[in-house]
């Protein structure tokens, strides 16, 4: 592991801490288990999990990107 | 009957059938080798795979069954969405891998690793088992999405006449899989998809603006259907629920047959990152067609006489379908309806294929006691993806349908199970072959058991620890007692230096990728 470039390092963990919170957040239900506040008249909840299925897809794509 | 739905309905049946047989001059390659027949010879790239596993996993039965569980029970139907999002994730670092074993080694099952991991042929068999199994029923529901848009389009449904269509339906299915293997699914997901994506959009769009947008549509959903009930009376409610169904779903959603061979059939490891980072699309169509269910009830649906005895007979799984009678031209019913038919053919097919490898490759060999030969074993698939297409049509026109649900309920529950020597197994060896096998009588037995506490009509059990009672998905809990008895029985085993299965893989096997990817890397191959 120590002769891994340092920066490719850097982009492992990134990689890891942000699927880790992706999963971690989308199953902590008391977090979006909302109503208030409405967006366009659709509840928390289901804007929330929507708008995170965006970020997770995201979290994915970066780390194609970032080659990890 | 509406003469416009039924013949654009029917027009596109003709084109996918015609698709499918095409098929099998598609990339042409020895059809009689099982990894052309039941692979499409390991070369799809980016996009047919996208389809392909699309088709794959976001089957008519989830379109049908998921806005039908938000339209009868609310918020809990859309664990569907966490459930996909883990899967992103979940592949690319864990799947891959297998992938890359399998790529190096030939394998075209997951049991087939097993065998190959801890030299177990025993272990391999539970795993083919299993997986047959849970695709069984799996099957058998695609029918039932099929006879729900097939009676809403006003054909009969009694009486041997009422069956007819499902059995055309399957014996063209059959005749298309049996010629042309993995390509006919993986060419019809291409026209599958299309045809769902137009339909969610429309419906996404239309139905808002005649029912007077979305907060209008959310008014008339009663309060305590909007978000999860929370904890009372020392239970942590639904909420407990949904984390573990979405968790323990996704958990269990590529160890099915049919998620593998999908996961097999790609060209190269790269193929498979790519796809993670672009099946998102298909979540978010999937929590659109969550809402719909939404959309259904705050509409009243089964109150309008035309759509009662539907209701009456098919329950929450007309909801959907209704609300595109209500809301479109014929023409359009037509044309979404035709997008739940062949959004049932496609996973059909894969499915029908993935067991039909299963059993040459893992059962066959392990039950004869000899080895078959290249073409012998593409002939075996072939007729045994026959059989298991016929025992899914036998199941759900002879059997009441609430067998096949209960028994798609268990197949979750049941195929989890092959966790620990599968998803385990790309990681280390610290199982003994012959603990996982005790692992997994453990883990099957305290499942079922645990759904058959509940009468088979919920995989939620409510699991009492002291004075706290935390319902949640039978696969999980019964997989950790899987993994508890595993670690116990592989320490007995190894105290007692009961030797261990030989494991023809090395560590580097399991980050390989094919020789023209790993040069170029960030491209983009859509050279289909």
């Amino acid at each position: 592991m120590s002769s891994m470039p340092s920066n490719r390092r850097f982009a492992k963990l990134l990689v890891a801490v942000l699927f880790i919170g992706c999963c971690a957040i989308s199953l902590i239900v008391p977090i979006y288990n909302h109503v208030e506040p409405r967006l366009f008249g659709i509840p928390f909840f289901y804007w929330f999990q929507f708008l995170w299925i965006i970020v997770t897809g995201m979290a994915t794509a970066l780390a194609y990107w970032l080659k990890v | 009957m509406q003469p416009a739905a039924v013949a654009v309905f029917l027009g596109l049946f003709v084109l996918v059938t015609v698709i499918g047989f095409f098929a099998a001059r598609w990339r042409r390659g020895p059809l009689n080798k099982l990894e052309e027949w039941g692979l499409g010879g390991r070369r799809f790239g980016t996009v047919v795979t996208w389809f392909l596993l699309g088709g794959d996993l976001y089957t008519a039965y989830t379109f049908v069954a998921v806005p039908a569980l938000v339209y009868g029970k609310g918020a809990i139907g859309f664990f569907a969405v966490p459930y996909t999002l883990l899967i992103f994730p979940l592949v690319y670092v864990v799947f891959t891998r297998l992938w890359s074993v399998a790529h190096r080694h030939g394998y075209i099952t997951a049991a087939d690793f097993v065998r190959g991991r801890f030299g177990s042929n025993w272990m391999a068999a539970l795993v083919a088992i299993t997986g047959i199994l849970a695709t069984m029923p799996y099957i058998a529901l695609q029918l039932v999405g099929i006879e729900v848009v097939v009676a809403a389009l006003g054909f009969p449904t009694h009486g041997w006449i009422g069956d007819m269509p499902l059995i055309i339906a399957f014996v063209v299915l059959a005749a298309y899989t049996y010629t042309s293997g993995l390509r006919a699914p993986a060419l019809i997901a291409v026209v599958k998809d299309t045809l769902i994506y137009v339909t969610v959009i429309a419906a996404i769009v239309i139905i808002p603006l005649h029912m007077g947008g979305f907060g209008n549509i959310f008014d008339k959903i009663p309060q305590k259907m909007l978000t999860l009930a929370g904890p009372s009376h020392g239970s942590l409610g639904a909420m407990s629920a949904y984390a573990t169904l979405a968790l323990g779903s996704a958990l269990a959603l590529f160890l099915y047959p049919h998620a593998v061979t999908g996961l097999l059939s790609a060209r190269s490891r790269n193929t498979i990152k790519r796809n993670m980072a672009l099946l998102p699309l298909y979540s978010l169509a999937l929590a659109l067609i969550a809402g719909l269910g939404f959309m259904a009830y705050a509409a009243h649906l089964e109150h309008i006489p035309a759509y009662a005895e539907y209701f009456r007979h098919y329950g929450a799984q007309f909801a959907v379908p209704a609300l595109f009678m209500h809301n479109f031209p014929a023409w359009f019913v037509g044309f979404a309806f035709a997008a739940v038919a062949i959004g049932a053919l496609v996973p059909s097919a894969i499915m029908s294929i993935a067991a039909a490898n299963l059993f040459t490759r893992n059962l066959w060999p392990q039950l004869m006691r000899r080895k078959l030969g290249e073409s012998e074993e593409a002939q075996v698939a072939k007729i045994v993806s026959l059989v298991v297409k016929i025992g899914a049509l036998a199941f759900i026109l002879f059997i009441p349908n609430q067998f096949a649900i209960q028994f798609q309920l268990l197949g979750g529950i049941w195929i989890i199970q092959t966790l620990p020597s599968v998803v385990l197994g790309l990681y280390g060896r610290w199982f003994h072959g012959r603990a996982l096998i005790a692992g997994w009588i453990a883990g099957m037995a305290v499942g079922t058991w645990m759904a058959a506490t509940q009468g088979f009509h919920t995989s939620i059990y409510p699991l009492a620890l002291g004075s706290l009672t935390v319902p949640g998905y039978a696969a999980l809990y019964s997989v950790i007692a899987n993994l508890a008895v595993c670690v116990a029985a592989t320490w007995l085993l190894d105290r007692f230096k009961i030797a261990r299965g030989h494991d023809e893989t090395q560590s580097g096997d399991y980050s390989f990728e094919t020789a023209n990817e790993t040069g170029t890397e960030g491209a983009m191959t859509v050279t289909e």
